[in-house]
């Protein structure tokens, strides 16, 4: 288990010191005068010059590398040009809600997945089948901020019975939360569970073909027992790897739904960074977000090799 | 002998592997389906000039808000522009944008997969840069991209281009790493071909299948990702007739003009699903491996 653990970090640090380095090249790729970009069109002379110092440009290419490893050794990730405080508080900051959200349209992802996929499985080839199969597909395919927009425009327009966005924190006004949060997560979750659905079914189709199936049903067991125990138990252990994949996706499709729905989290922020050319802010949030996942997928395998046995001896 | 085996196939048209496919591809009731919804997109698109002759852009206030009916098939916006000109050719960008991406991962995630699938000492390098790309959340790189080169449909392709061409390179590299040890190559290898003749002729056309499944795919998701990015403000700048710019603006007039969003949004929705229509097709058809069995 433990040997595990170390080699996922150990793969995962030089993808880490990858991710930094790209985040810190970004800044360089802005063509023209980085400084005069970021200071803006109306910008005085005097005031690009001090974008310039402030952010280290006018060091040459390798002391400000150098200075970018050194900063980030000490969890310094630089100031927001348009918050004032540092990136790594902002961030922090704004994760909870983040996380929060993401958890909720997980949960529903993993409910609806899961269940319509063993489901479809199970009612091979009926009406049932076709049909989920049908309303995955329709998931998958549906943008997930013109679902939120079609949303707001019947729950919230129409009917009256949700806000049209703002957020309620988890921990002060669940109820709130839950009225401010709903929306937002279906939209992020329709298309995961459409995805999910989907994987759930071909492979507890696999699952449902093999040999010890066919002996457990033989013994007379239960058919509930046969499908849980023995089928729904085997069909999770490749699933799980795609859990790593869906909370990825969510993080990504958090972007565009916070903006929509007005929910103060990371999406929203670095959105606000990008629009307003906050740059140390879209380069810090953007490697604290990728860093923050990859080290989720490294949990996700660590829990694959705790369900699968083969995985765990194997090294 | 390799020549004459070209011809033999040639002259039996039924026996051609592609034309086989083809029709395989037909009878595919899914991939048909998918076809026709894709093409009535890639149709507007291409008769854009024809079929929508009034300039996306011309602003007509006395007739903002017009809801869809007789006079303005799709309505028109709060600067009485005509949605059916703005949707129509918001599809010509979403096919451009789609086929440049798909171009861009097409070379470019077939070079550098295929060197990093066939030459060994390139593998360790090239992977970890390609790992340490896919790593980001897409969406979240192509904004940040976007907003360090620029808002305009170039730049947009570019950005899509680097977060999706790392995804395409894993999958042909991926096919390389397994052909490249199968007999017939080391048959070739034995023989004297060079690299780029083994890549190239008995390789590459080997690794085609699931290329072109992902590249399916990835037509729907850049057209996604795109409209994405310009409904974020962050794509190619307003008044660009792309449908996610359009339905930015229509966010505000959302409950008195709901079809300003609900039109490009449907509009979009019916790419997505055709290209995944398409690429589920595509996927079984030409990689059976990857059928559930019935």
């Amino acid at each position: 288990m433990l040997g595990v653990l170390l080699r996922r970090l150990a793969s995962a640090l030089p993808v880490l010191a990858i991710v930094s380095l790209i985040t810190f090249g970004m800044i360089h790729l802005i063509p023209g005068d980085p400084a005069a970009a970021i200071a803006g069109m109306s910008a005085t002379p005097e005031q690009i010059a001090n974008v310039r110092r402030d952010l280290g440009l006018d060091q040459p290419i390798l002391g400000q590398l150098w200075r970018w490893y050194g900063d980030l050794a000490r969890g310094d990730l630089g100031r927001s040009l348009l918050l004032g405080v540092p990136v790594l508080d902002a961030t922090l900051q704004r994760l909870p809600v983040t996380l929060a959200l993401s958890a909720y349209a997980l949960v529903l992802t993993l409910l609806l997945g899961l269940g319509s996929g063993i489901v479809a499985a199970l009612k091979q080839n009926t009406w049932v089948d076709q049909a989920a199969m049908v309303l995955a597909m329709i998931g998958i395919s549906l943008p997930n901020f013109y679902l939120g927009l079609l949303m707001i425009i019947l729950f919230a327009v129409d009917l009256r019975w949700l806000p049209t966005g703002g957020y309620l924190p988890l921990w002060r006004d669940p109820l709130g939360w839950l009225a401010t949060s709903t929306m937002p997560a279906i939209s992020l979750a329709l298309l995961l569970a459409g995805l999910l659905a989907r994987i759930t079914r071909s492979t507890m189709l696999e699952v449902l073909r093999q040999d010890y199936i066919r002996t457990a049903h033989a013994k007379g067991l239960p058919r509930r027992q046969v499908v849980l125990k023995h089928a729904l138990a085997n069909a999770l252990i490749p699933i799980t790897t795609v859990v790593g994949i869906i909370i990825t996706l969510l993080i990504s499709g958090a972007v565009v739904t916070e903006t929509l729905f007005s929910i103060p989290g990371i999406g929203q922020l670095l959105t606000q960074a990008v629009l307003n050319r906050d740059y140390p802010m879209v380069q810090g949030g953007l490697l604290l977000t990728t860093a923050l996942l990859v080290l989720i997928n490294i949990g996700i395998d660590v829990g694959y090799a705790l369900l699968d046995p083969r995985i765990r001896h194997d090294g | 002998m390799d020549e004459s085996f070209g011809d033999d196939a040639r002259s039996d048209r039924r026996a051609h592997p592609l034309w086989t496919t083809i029709r395989r591809l037909l009878r595919h009731r899914l991939f048909l389906s998918g076809l026709i919804l894709f093409a009535i997109i890639a149709l507007a698109a291409i008769l854009a000039p024809w079929i929508a002759p009034v300039d996306p852009n011309k602003l007509a206030m006395r007739y903002k808000f017009q809801p869809p009916g007789k006079d303005f098939l799709f309505g028109t916006d709060n600067f009485g522009r005509s949605l059916w000109s703005r949707v129509i050719w918001g599809a010509r960008l979403s096919m451009l944008i789609g086929s440049s991406v798909v171009l861009i991962n097409a070379v470019f995630g077939t070079l550098i997969g295929a060197a990093a699938g066939y030459f060994r000492w390139l593998d360790n390098g090239l992977m970890r840069v390609n790992d340490a790309l896919m790593a980001f959340p897409a969406v979240l790189l192509a904004i940040a991209v976007t907003a360090v080169l620029g808002p305009s449909i170039g730049d947009v392709i570019i950005a899509l281009g680097l977060v999706y061409t790392p995804r395409t390179a894993r999958i042909v590299r991926g096919s390389v790493i397994v052909l490249r040890e199968m007999e017939y190559v080391q048959a070739a290898i034995a023989a004297g071909a060079g690299h780029f003749r083994i890549l190239h002729r008995h390789i590459l056309p080997n690794a085609m299948a699931p290329l072109i499944v992902q590249l399916s795919f990835l037509f729907a998701v850049a057209v996604l990702t795109e409209a994405t990015l310009s409904f974020l403000g962050v794509g190619a700048v307003p008044p660009t007739p792309t449908w996610g710019n359009i339905m930015a603006e229509g966010r505000q007039y959302i409950s008195d003009a709901p079809w300003i969003i609900a039109i490009p949004g449907a509009a979009l929705m019916i790419t997505v699903l055709g290209l995944n229509l398409l690429g589920d097709g595509l996927r079984d058809v030409l990689d059976p491996r990857l059928r559930v069995q019935p």
